[in-house]
C-alpha cells in the first residue's frame, strides 16, 4: 500500500511539475530575462567581462526548466505520499480526496507562503554570491520553523477538538500558527540584496510569477494524489449489469 | 455506497493506512532519496557542492529562482 501511494505520489508530482513549468515559462521567463538583461547592463557599465556560459540560455529556460521543476515535482509528490500515508486517519476525519487536498493547502502556506513572506523569491542580478551559504542557511530554517509551527498546530486542532468544536480548534490552531510564524520572522534577521535601479515592475511580476509557479505546483499535486489515492483505498464499484446501448 | 463514505457519515475517521513500524523503511530510504532530489534542484553548487563543476546548478538554475529558492 504505501509504495503504490508512493509511486502515485511521484507520478501526481512529476505532472504537477509540467503545469509548473508551464506558469512558470509563461509568466516567469520573461521578467528572469528583463533581469538579466539589466544585469548585462550593470556589467557594462563597469566594464566587466561576461561570465562563460556553461548551459545556453535557450536551454536553461525550456529544458533547464522543465527538468527542474519535474524533478522538483517528482521529490515533493513522494514525500507528499508519505506523509499523507502516516496522516491519513490520523489527523483528521476527512476522506482521500479530502486530506490530500487540505495537505496540499498546509504544505504551499508552510513551504512555500510562510517563508516567501520573510524571504521572497529573487530573479538573477539580486543576491550577491558572497551571501549565498547564509541566505540558504535562513531559507531552510524558515521552511524548518514554518512547517514544525504547522505540525504542531495540527496537534492543538486535535486536542481542542472535544472541548472547543471544530469551528473554534481550527481558529485556535491557526493563531497558534501565525503567532510562531510571526515571531520567527521578526527574529530572523532581513536580506536587502536588491541592486540600486532595479526595475520594481520586474521584481514584482517575477515574485507573482514564482507564487503562481508554486501554487499551480501544490494545487496540481494535491487533488492528481487526491484522486489517484481515492482510487486506491477505495476502489469504485464495477458497473456490470448495465446493458449496452443498441 | 463505499465503506470510506459510510465512515465519515458516522463522523469516525477511517482507517490509518500504515502502523509507524511499516512506514518506518520508506520514510528512511525514499526520504532521504527525496530529499536528496530537492537538494540537487534546489541547493547542490549554491551553498554546498557534491558533484564538481557547475553542470547541475545551470541546467536547473531557471528553476531554482523561479520555485524561490536562494541563488546568485
Ligand atoms: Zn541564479
Amino acid at each position: 500500500m504505501i509504495r503504490s501511494l508512493l509511486i502515485r505520489g511521484m507520478i501526481a508530482g512529476a505532472l504537477a511539475g509540467v503545469v509548473a513549468f508551464a506558469l512558470a515559462y509563461a509568466f516567469g521567463e520573461p521578467q528572469v530575462q528583463h533581469a538579466i538583461d539589466f544585469e548585462d547592463h550593470l556589467a557594462r557599465l563597469h566594464h566587466e567581462p561576461a561570465g562563460a556560459e556553461v548551459v545556453s540560455r535557450g536551454v536553461q529556460r525550456t529544458l533547464g526548466l522543465l527538468t527542474g521543476t519535474v524533478i522538483m515535482g517528482v521529490a515533493l509528490g513522494g514525500l507528499f505520499a508519505l506523509v499523507f500515508a502516516w496522516g491519513y486517519g490520523r489527523v483528521g476525519a476527512a476522506g482521500a480526496r479530502a486530506t490530500a487536498a487540505l495537505l496540499a493547502l498546509a504544505a504551499f502556506v508552510s513551504i512555500t507562503l510562510v517563508p516567501f513572506t520573510k524571504y521572497p523569491a529573487n530573479p538573477p542580478t539580486i543576491g550577491s554570491a558572497a551571501t549565498i551559504d547564509r541566505r540558504t542557511v535562513l531559507f531552510v530554517a524558515m521552511i524548518a520553523i514554518s512547517v514544525l509551527a504547522a505540525v504542531a498546530a495540527a496537534r492543538i486542532r486535535r486536542q481542542t477538538l472535544p472541548a472547543l468544536g471544530a469551528w473554534n480548534a481550527a481558529i485556535v490552531a491557526c493563531a497558534a500558527f501565525l503567532v510562531v510564524v510571526g515571531g520567527a520572522q521578526l527574529a530572523l534577521p532581513a536580506v536587502h540584496e536588491t541592486p540600486a535601479g532595479f526595475p520594481a515592475d520586474v521584481l514584482y511580476r517575477f515574485r507573482l510569477a514564482s507564487l503562481g509557479t508554486n501554487a499551480a505546483l501544490w494545487l496540481t499535486l494535491g487533488l492528481g494524489f487526491g484522486w489517484a489515492a481515492e482510487r486506491r483505498l477505495a476502489p469504485a464499484p464495477r458497473r456490470v449489469a448495465e446493458p449496452a446501448p443498441h | 455506497m463505499s465503506e470510506l463514505a459510510v465512515d465519515r457519515r458516522a463522523g469516525t475517521a477511517p482507517a490509518p493506512i500504515a502502523s509507524a513500524r511499516e512506514l518506518l523503511p520508506f520514510a528512511l530510504l525514499a526520504g532521504l532519496v527525496l530529499m536528496l532530489l530537492v537538494y540537487f534542484v534546489g541547493a547542490e553548487e549554491g551553498a554546498l557542492s557534491l558533484i564538481a563543476g557547475n553542470g547541475v546548478h545551470e541546467l536547473v538554475h531557471d528553476a531554482r529562482h523561479l520555485l524561490g529558492f536562494p541563488c546568485h
